[in-house]
């Protein structure tokens, strides 16, 4: 058996632990360290080629000043200092992202638990309505749907029709700068589906027997839903709120098609402006350094939410 | 305690009553969320059956008054000489080779990833987890900039090239699913002297399937709705992708002919509706199993 140097894993099991010859034990780690190697090798080769040797390339632009058309030119800090001190722009972008963010993502986790407690029972019909709330995610990301969207929110749109049997004057949803990024929030609260149907999973995991007992206890619905559905799912919010956030701050081709960042630059989310500073305007460095706060940002926020996740993620201990 | 003995049918009927009102409440209730959930996708096919005249008249109403498939005519001749023809093409070209090859290289890894113990197998797959948190924004630049100096801005190899070294995503969900297969499998044909390229191909691969039907699925609908990638690299509109036609198409500043507009909308959705008919079992699964996004 142990001839052969392509073995599975047999160490893990410790089969290799009965050969007396160290050196096909060896032979078959270097072995298996070239098969390694040698599966893993399409994701690696792209891994440098797309995104680390690209990241210190970045990295590098994000300290010049560089065009495309000139070589780039080192200015240090400047790209930070303009972004920091002198860039209104920057900040309203930055401001739009966070009201986003904040908006959206519990609203849209919120509407999702509320979702998924109404599915998770096995009424008979239950897989079509599934099927109904998810319809809108499946597309959700798609140009169609936003061209959709600022027609629907257009001022002559469905929404002003609506409203308008019900008497409330129209109103012009992505003309006013308050309402503008709600349109947007609206859209993305209206794409609960993926965090839905992760929540449904969870509630399916947890066991039967801790309502019974809460049953017997005297706890019913709401205390129910507090001290056992929401513990129980604490990993799966964790799990949706950091994938949550880490999209929402990079929300894109939404703000694109639907407001394109208007009015008064409400909507202009920090993707969006990324993108007109790198390829509208070509300033490829000042836009690597937007693209590296943006990078720091996120992994704060999720450093933040993880760090955090001690106090409040409730996990099952082993054999409990 | 005593009336519960003395007339249980009651008591049984009067339960069964509570029962079948809740249930009704149920029904109502989450009929009426679907119909708000899937209101704006029907508006949007009513819209475009609807003749130019009628679509802002009876802006709410998702019954056309009278069905025409003039929109779609209209819309099929796109703009500036280029009809939809070439937007699909591009579009399947896109969504269909970069689909398999992204499948394929992560099915490859997965298995590496999974089966396989080397050294900096933790490493790596630390490098993997990350890889799925990094903005698009921070790479984009500096391979635009690549692929422009290598003279390959407008053709095909910045959308597809990348798609061939495995998505951190589908690597990660099907190491799920390959950890569900037992490793007596492996062993057993191990023993019958196949090596890992032998496991992969003939014990592995055809228990994916499942996990490769969601992979291809969720791929195929990335790519169909990508849209920054396009517009980043396709300037000439005959090399425009659906997405990209869809946009300009639909300008503001441009178009007057919304049926035309909402009928190529409508249009666009119709492949991915009908994988989410043919597959949604999968798509369920492989996102309540690994989480993926929608």
């Amino acid at each position: 058996m142990a001839t052969s140097g392509q073995t599975i894993s047999d160490e893990a099991r410790g089969v290799g632990r009965i050969s007396t010859r160290p050196v096909s034990r060896r032979r078959r780690r270097n072995l298996n360290n070239l098969a390694g190697y040698l599966f893993i090798s399409p994701w690696l080769i792209g891994f440098f080629l797309f995104t680390f040797l690209p990241m210190l390339a970045s990295l590098y632009f994000a300290f010049t000043d560089y065009s495309i058309l000139s070589p780039p030119r080192w200015v240090g800090l400047a790209n930070f200092e303009q972004m920091f001190f002198h860039d209104p722009r920057y900040w309203k972008s930055v401001q739009a992202t966070f009201y986003y963010v904040f908006a959206a993502v519990p609203l849209r986790l919120a509407f999702a638990l509320v979702v998924a407690m109404l599915l998770n029972n096995y009424r008979p019909g239950v897989g079509i309505y599934r099927a109904a709330y998810y319809a809108p995610s499946v597309i959700g990301g798609s140009v169609a749907v936003a061209v959709m969207w600022r027609q629907i929110f257009g001022t002559q749109g469905v929404v002003n029709a609506l409203t308008g049997f019900l008497g409330i004057p129209p109103v012009t949803w992505l003309g006013d700068p308050k309402t503008a990024i709600w349109t947007l929030i609206i859209l993305a609260v209206w794409q609960f589906g993926s965090p839905m149907l992760i929540f449904l999973a969870g509630l399916k995991q947890i066991p039967k027997e801790l309502y019974e007992a809460a049953s017997m206890d005297g706890a019913h619905g709401w205390s129910q839903f507090l001290h056992i559905t929401i513990p129980m799912l604490t990993p799966v919010i964790l799990f949706n709120l950091v994938m949550q956030m880490i999209s929402g701050f990079m929300v894109f081709t939404q703000a694109f098609i639907v407001t394109g960042g208007a009015p008064l630059d409400t909507t202009l989310f920090y993707a969006l402006y990324l993108y007109q500073r790198a390829f509208v305007n070509f300033q490829m460095g000042y836009a690597s350094a937007m693209a590296w706060v943006l990078l720091i940002v996120v992994a704060l926020f999720t450093a933040l939410v993880f760090r955090s996740s001690s106090a409040w993620v409730h996990y099952e201990t082993e054999g409990d | 305690m005593a009336q519960a003995t003395l007339s249980p049918t009651l008591a049984k009927q009067a339960h069964l009553r509570r029962e079948r009102t809740r249930s009704l409440v149920y029904y109502v209730g989450v009929t009426l969320l679907a119909f708000i959930m899937v209101y704006p996708i029907l508006w949007l096919f009513a819209s475009s059956l609807k003749p130019s005249a009628e679509i802002w008249t009876t802006v709410s109403s998702l019954i056309p008054r009278t069905i025409t498939w003039e929109n779609y005519t209209n819309g099929w001749r796109g703009f500036g000489g280029i009809s939809f023809t070439t937007f699909y093409m591009n579009s399947f070209i896109y969504a269909i080779v970069g689909t398999i090859g992204s499948v394929l290289s992560s099915a490859i890894v997965a298995y590496g990833f999974s089966r396989i113990r080397f050294f900096g197998r933790g490493f790596w797959f630390v490098c993997l987890l990350m890889t799925l948190m990094l903005p698009a924004q921070v790479t984009i630049i500096p391979q635009y900039i690549a692929f422009s100096k290598l003279q390959l801005l407008n053709t095909w190899w910045p959308l597809l090239l990348p798609k061939f070294f495995g998505g951190a995503f589908f690597i990660f969900m099907m190491m799920q699913f390959i950890r569900g297969i037992p490793k007596d499998l492996d062993e057993a044909a191990f023993i019958d002297g196949c090596g890992h390229a032998g496991i992969f191909f003939r014990i592995i691969l055809p228990l994916i399937v499942p996990a490769l039907i969601t992979a291809a699925i969720f791929s195929f609908y990335w790519t169909w709705e990508d849209f920054l990638t396009p517009l980043v690299y396709m300037n000439k509109p005959n090399l425009y992708t659906v997405s990209l036609a869809l946009r300009s198409f639909a300008d503001p500043s441009a178009a007057t002919d919304w049926g035309a507009v909402f009928a190529m909308s409508a249009l666009s959705l119709i492949p991915v509706f009908i994988l989410f008919v043919i597959f949604q079992r999968y798509l369920v699964e492989g996102i309540s199993t690994s989480g993926l996004k929608g």
